[in-house]
């Protein structure tokens, strides 16, 4: 995994509330058995005015001109801001692999979905949240301004604007440290591989319909 | 010893390692596998040289893609027309076959919706921890134990180590108090409880379902309730074991036998809340206070009851919410103040892991009996959640009742719920479904979900128009 430490970029509007993994990325481009390429279909049935397909070459489709992924200013962007309950229904981490094969690192709300919330941190995407007031306050700003451009450093858990306010954030210790070290969640668990071995016997001993029951 | 929820008793029972930042690593008992979510993870374990920790946890089956017509599904996994689809299906095929995992395949008896055949094969039981890539894993919540879904690094997470890395989510309770009134079902009693705490009330929370009204329910309307949980935002919903869990799961395929039973029902006995166990939060709803649900926007929350209108958002006093909801009447083209007894239907779906059960076929059967589909609704299709529920309607000519009435009778599969197959919705067509989300484009690019129950999707496809059903099976 790639690690997160400070990113400064442009920032992007989705602006609404409830965006569901349906939206971030819809049904028909999970059929890939590979975790790259989403990125041009992420938001697909808002950026595009046709019905995409999988596998489908991208660069010749309409674009909808109204949708801000579209427009010059917000090409290039790295940062999403949004509202509350982003990622909202299904487990898809095709969700995150879009935003970041699209090139986002990071996405701003005031809250996030739980499953969608999780499965970011794994793909060295940083879900970050701030206050409603906050959130409303960065629309206006990203609004106002061309390029508009903010920092995000997850070192000292701070978001600073292009006028130098600063935004703390919280985040869990453990998966800062995995995202600020790019840390793969599977080795360091294999290191506890005793203590899960440990677990599983006692647990084979007191619940030994929990084993062996599926075979083939 | 303080008094434990049932969420803090099966949380403690698995509790590998806690750690100081408040992260612990929790084991998991069974880990279901679709074709969907699992690709990118197995690739992740040949890629790292690892194999599963436990092959006995895992049991898998492909639901999402498969066709669900007869001449389709005839030539096993060759009938499926979309190559992309296949390749998925094929996929899963191999990497169970490669790495010795149980595998339901396309056209084995036993297939069907993972949470569908989950509980039904007795491969989830009380007590339990079971997790699989799809967020409707809440469902097995139903037989308490702790489901829910998990994305693709975690299904090679689990795969690779038996457990997670989680971090212990709020209790919440929600209570329905009373009885229901006769007609109203456990998914209109689902969708009631998101209308009242929103599809983000229940984030970050483990929810139980208490009450009275679960307390009668059956093991099938208790799925379609916990099921829905995380549509009100909340990954793991459960209800406590009683004799209705137990009797359940009895003579189910992979649950104990003999003496090993008998140890079994002892220690599920426990898995409840204990009298003064404490709740972060507490929702009480009224079960008589809850009509038949009919959804009219593009959120699981927008649900209104059959004889409501449309809202209006100019009452919406939340600017956000007023933005939604202005959205959610443009792209259903709907108006406010309009009934939602005038909504015209094109199809409809029975189905999903939401409501493919028996119970669900047959309440569907019961209301189309003697009827026959509206001339202008242009599909009808009833999709049964596996091969099992399938055989059994077939047993009880359930499926020449609907055919009789000019609906279509299909094989297993998740079907038009996603539409990840070739069932979904034309543009700008109405559906009443049974299905759990109704975001835009869901269930066809510009498809237009209403989310009902199997009785009251039932009765819309006879009616062409959304009815009471309590009224409909009087007429």
């Amino acid at each position: 995994m790639k690690p997160f430490t400070k990113v400064t970029g442009i920032v992007a509007p989705m602006d609404r509330a409830n965006v569901d993994t349906d939206m971030i990325i819809p049904k028909q481009f999970l059929k890939s058995i590979k975790r790259t390429g989403f990125g041009k279909n992420l938001f697909d049935e808002l950026r595009y005015l046709d019905v995409g397909q999988p596998d489908q070459e991208c660069t010749g489709r309409p674009l909808n001109q109204d949708f801000p992924l579209n427009q010059a200013r917000f090409q290039g962007a790295e940062i999403l801001l949004t509202r509350k309950n982003f990622g909202c229904g299904s487990s898809r981490e095709h969700a995150p692999w879009a935003l970041d094969d699209y090139g986002f690192r990071c996405v701003i709300a005031p809250s996030f979905a739980d499953i969608f919330y999780n499965n970011c941190f794994k793909n060295g995407l940083l879900p970050l949240v701030l206050s409603e007031a906050v959130v409303e306050q960065l629309f206006q700003q990203m609004y106002q301004t061309d390029g508009y451009q903010l920092t995000v450093d997850l070192q000292n858990q701070q978001v600073i604007t292009p006028a130098g306010e600063v935004f703390d954030f919280e985040v869990d210790e453990f998966r800062r440290h995995c995202l600020l070290n790019g840390l793969d969640d599977i080795g360091l668990t294999l290191e506890q591989a005793d203590a899960i071995k440990a677990y599983e016997a006692k647990r084979r001993e007191n619940a030994p319909w929990l084993f062996d029951a599926v075979k083939n | 010893m303080a008094a434990k929820t049932l969420y803090d008793k099966l949380w403690d029972a698995h509790l590998v390692q806690q750690r100081d930042d408040g992260s612990a690593l929790i084991y998991i008992d069974r880990h279901i596998v679709h074709e969907v979510t699992s690709p990118q993870a197995f690739e992740g374990l040949r890629l790292a040289g690892r194999k599963p920790w436990r092959v006995d946890s895992v049991l898998a089956t492909p639901d999402h893609n498969v066709p669900t017509t007869v001449t389709e599904r005839a030539s096993g996994i060759s009938g499926i027309e979309d190559p992309v689809s296949l390749i998925q299906v094929q996929t899963l095929d191999d990497n169970c076959d490669e790495f010795g995992i149980v595998e339901y395949k396309i056209n084995d008896r036993r297939q069907g919706i993972v949470h569908v055949i989950g509980p039904e094969s007795g491969a989830c039981l009380p007590g339990m921890t079971i997790v699989c890539g799809d967020s409707h894993t809440a469902t097995n919540g139903a037989l308490g134990a702790l489901a829910h879904g998990i994305g693709t690094s975690e299904v090679e997470h689990v795969l690779a180590t038996q457990t997670l890395v989680a971090k212990k989510m709020n209790n919440m309770l929600i209570r329905v108090d009373g009885e229901l009134v006769e007609g109203v079902t456990p998914k209109d009693v689902v969708l009631a409880i998101i209308a009242k705490i929103g599809t983000a009330g229940g984030t970050g929370y483990a929810v139980e379902f208490g009450g009275d009204v679960f307390r009668a329910m059956s093991m099938e309307g208790r799925m379609t309730v916990c099921n829905m949980a995380i549509e009100a935002g909340a990954r793991a919903g459960m209800v406590a074991v009683d004799d209705i869990t137990i009797d359940y799961v009895k003579g189910r395929a992979y649950a104990p036998t003999g003496e090993v039973w008998e140890r079994a029902v002892e220690a599920w006995r426990d898995l409840k809340s204990d009298d003064g166990a404490q709740f972060d939060e507490v929702v009480v709803l009224n079960g008589a206070d809850i009509m038949p649900q009919v959804s009219w926007g593009t959120s699981p929350e927008m649900v209104v009851g059959v004889h409501d209108n449309v809202p209006d958002p100019a009452q919406e006093p939340d600017a956000v919410k007023r933005d939604g909801m202005l959205r959610a009447l443009e792209y259903m083209g709907l108006n406010a103040g309009q009934p939602i007894a005038d909504i015209k239907l094109d199809r409809v779906f029975i189905g999903s892991c939401t409501n493919s059960r028996i119970e669900d076929i047959r309440a569907a059967a019961e209301v189309v009996k003697g009827r026959k589909k509206a001339d202008s609704v242009k599909q009808a299709m009833v999709v049964p959640g596996s091969g099992l529920v399938k055989a059994q309607a077939e047993a009880e000519g359930l499926d020449k009742i609907f055919v009789a009435a000019g609906f279509e009778w299909r094989e297993p599969g998740c079907s038009m719920c996603l539409a990840m197959n070739a069932d979904k919705l034309g543009a700008g067509e109405h559906c009443a479904s049974t299905s759990n989300r109704n975001f835009e484009g869901r269930q066809g690019y510009g498809g237009r979900t209403h989310l009902v129950s199997p009785a009251m999707a039932a009765a819309a496809g006879v009616a062409g128009h959304f009815v009471d059903v309590r009224e409909f099976v009087r007429t």
